[in-house]
């Protein structure tokens, strides 16, 4: 993985003394808290409802151990024991003194770790595939021009004060499990006709209160131009971005009020006058200096003689179940990747304590090369771990909690910090999702529902993604009562696609129930292994419309949705 | 009136008109004008064969502002409010595509913590707003030493440094 070298730690470090004397300068009433807010908030520091909230940025999602000791140790020195990894890859602390923020910044500092740009309307971390460099279906890692991106945003003068946060993502993958599509900019890497690889490069992805699914406005580019490129995007939507209304001002908004066609030109018009600057061109040697900080570890080369496994999986049917739901495929022959689950059904989705951190840091040590990288969908993987060792770290893993066989099933849900921790949330999340969990405690049901994408938000900022969940919740405020708007059919993969609406928002303690109902109508109507999102494109609202309002003689209040902010 | 120019803070005679009617007489004397009085004004102006300041907003587009830059030796780049970034990548079309030399300076709600950053896309001058302490904001200018990217300032990327 990335190393930092004198340029990287001179710039975290000389971040933390700034932000140290940003912080005096508030505490001293030099700076206003109008003054003082932007200056947080590019320092993943939001003031919440109980305490400041600080985002930890997670470049692409790839930690080392001895970053996830140092996670550990913040939960456990700064915060109540505890951190949420969230849908950016990155993690979040609820509880840490405004005070302390400085010292925390120090400590993640002494790890090559940071907080800069996790929030503000500037360009926030970079996300990538959590399978980059071990898929089987990719061309090639996209993580050298995540840590690229990531270099030339940090501090980019000219892109730090722009209309709304900005959000890119790169895959090489043909698989997208990285919600691409719903990114400000989407970079996938691609060949050509000529076999070179470059980027097809796709704009205005975004969720929020006018969810948009983006548009290509670029077949193929050039890795060369990669900067410039971004650059007359970034130009082109700091100029003409709107910032009258904040609803409004994320670059979806430009995009389609222009059209993507006529954006795209915009783009293309800035771009030839700046595609040929020197300083903006990348050659090829700093690609390969960055490619070959991701390199693969030494594999075992005999990895694949292994013959325990199968026979464990024929054995132990608690280990196959988990196996089949948690064990992914690695490109090399003999390895697998561990989805870690922070889904357990007790525990608030995408939570570790500081002591399952330290375990997990074990674990990686042990059996994954001291690697670990973070889930958009809240979970951990272990990216290499030899077949042989599936059954000692599943062990391992249920000993903490932390081995429930349910990725990608009905409980694996994203979940926002929501109305316990947010102050921008509507409604809450986590006491729902452990309502969803009281409800389908049955593992069996669950995977005779199988693959199934609950998202919630708390909020129309949709930081939970309901917008893109196969069944999408989004809680909203009437009048002082929280109530849930259910969606159909969204989808963050391939096949993108924005949630219909259901219908009136649901009362909260019948959500489970009405998530219930619409698995009823699923199981009735589904034609062998047809998953719930397929059944739903071929079936359509109605049905499930008519099933959960069927009972209710009057129907619930219309909720019109208000955000918050 | 002091403002900071070139990381000093120095004594300065430049006025700025912030309202005038376009019918009326230009004051003698150093000041800077609206961009709208200027455009209303242009052919009487030039005509006079002097160098102007002109004060431009966010709204303007930077290509109206380039077809005359010959004629100014200082242009103000207004920041309503210092969350307005438009002005950034309005410093940088003047100076890297149009070539501007002369003054460009930072008005309106101008403060320590962004100084930094407009200096990289090309602002030289700074009327930092008058309730802040000017002598803290020179400061902003030592606080990083890397820069990753390059800008107005024509930084070597890092990249190329390694």
């Amino acid at each position: 993985m990335y190393k930092y070298d004198n340029y990287d730690q001179t710039i975290v470090d000389e971040r933390v003394a700034q932000f140290r004397d940003q912080t005096r300068r508030f505490l001293a009433g030099e700076l206003t808290e109008d003054e003082f807010r932007p200056l947080r908030l590019m320092n993943g520091l939001y003031i919440q409802r109980h305490a400041p909230m600080l985002r930890v940025a997670i470049p692409y999602g790839l930690l080392s151990t001895q970053q996830m000791r140092m996670l550990a140790h913040i939960a456990r020195k700064y915060d109540k024991g505890y951190g949420h990894f969230s849908t950016r890859q990155n993690i979040q602390y609820n509880w840490p003194k405004l005070e302390t923020a400085p010292d925390i910044l120090a400590d993640l500092a002494s790890v090559e770790m940071h907080a800069i740009q996790t929030s503000g309307n500037c360009i926030r971390n970079i996300s990538s595939d959590h399978f980059a460099g071990i898929a089987e279906d990719e061309l090639e890692d996209p993580r050298p021009y995540c840590e690229i991106l990531r270099q030339w945003s940090t501090f980019h003068p000219e892109f730090s004060y722009l209309p709304r946060k900005f959000k890119i993502a790169v895959i090489g993958a043909s698989h997208d499990r990285a919600a691409v599509q719903v990114h400000d900019i989407g970079l996938y890497l691609v060949k050509n006709d000529q076999g070179e690889t470059g980027f097809r490069v796709l704009v205005g992805g975004g969720q929020g209160r006018t969810p948009y699914i983006g548009a290509f406005i670029r077949e193929y580019l050039e890795k060369q131009h990669l900067l410039s490129y971004m650059e007359a995007v970034l130009r082109v939507y700091n100029r003409y971005g709107r910032r009258d209304n904040m609803f409004k001002a994320r670059i979806k908004i430009l995009v389609y009020a222009l059209g993507p066609e006529k954006f795209a030109h915009l783009v293309e018009e800035e771009w030839e006058k700046i595609k040929d600057t020197p300083s903006l061109l990348l050659d090829q040697n700093e690609i390969d200096r960055l490619s070959a900080y991701f390199t693969s570890p030494d594999f075992d080369k005999t990895a694949d003689q292994d013959t325990s496994f199968p026979e464990k999986l024929a054995a132990d049917k608690a280990f196959a179940t988990w196996a089949g739901r948690n064990v992914k495929r690695h490109k090399v022959p003999g390895y697998r990747a561990v989805i870690i689950s922070l889904k357990a059904p007790a525990n608030p989705p995408g939570d570790a304590t500081d002591e399952q951190m330290d375990f997990i840091a074990d674990m990686a040590d042990q059996y994954s090369y001291n690697e670990i990288v973070v889930t958009h969908d809240q979970n951990l993987v272990l990216p290499h771990v030899k077949q042989v060792d599936l059954y000692a770290v599943w062990q391992k893993l249920k000993s903490k909690d932390l081995a429930t066989p349910n990725i990608g099933l009905l409980t694996d849900m994203i979940c926002c910090p929501g109305l316990d921790f947010c102050s921008l949330a509507n409604a809450g999340s986590i006491p729902i999702a452990r309502q969803i969990n009281e409800k389908f405690n049955d593992l069996d049901y669950l995977h005779d529902i199988g693959e199934i994408k609950i998202k919630m938000s708390g909020c129309m900022n949709a930081c939970g993604h309901h917008h893109v969940g196969h069944i999408g919740i989004l809680g909203v405020d009437k009048k002082g009562v929280e109530f849930y708007q259910i969606t159909l059919g969204g989808s963050a993969e391939n096949d993108a696609a924005i949630g219909d609406r259901l219908g009136p928002g649901i009362k909260k303690e019948k959500v489970a129930d009405t998530i219930g109902k619409i698995l009823d109508v699923y199981l009735e109507q589904r034609i062998e292994n047809e998953r719930f999102l397929d059944t739903y494109r071929r079936i359509g609202m109605v049905p499930f419309k008519q099933h959960v309002y069927a009972k209710t003689a009057a129907p619930e209040v219309e909720v019109k949705a208000v955000a918050s902010n | 009136m002091r403002v900071i120019k070139n990381n000093r803070i120095t004594d300065d005679e430049w006025q700025r008109i912030k309202e005038i009617d376009v019918v009326e007489e230009l004051p003698e004397g150093k000041v800077i004008m609206p961009f709208g009085y200027w455009q209303s004004n242009r052919d009487k102006l030039i005509a006079q064969n002097r160098k102007y300041a002109v004060c431009v907003n966010g709204d303007i587009e930077t290509e109206e502002v380039a077809k005359d830059i010959e004629h100014f030796e200082l242009i103000a780049l207004e920041f309503p409010i210092f969350t307005d970034g438009r002005s950034y990548s309005h410093a940088r079309l003047l100076r890297d595509r149009y070539g501007y030399t002369g003054e460009l300076r930072a008005v309106g709600d101008v403060l320590r913590d962004q100084l930094f950053f407009m200096q990289r896309c090309g602002i030289d001058s700074y009327q930092v707003r008058e309730d802040k302490n000017i002598e803290d904001a020179l400061k902003a200018f030592t606080e990083f030493s890397v820069k990753y990217q390059t800008a107005a300032d024509h930084a070597e990327p890092v990249y190329k440094l390694r």
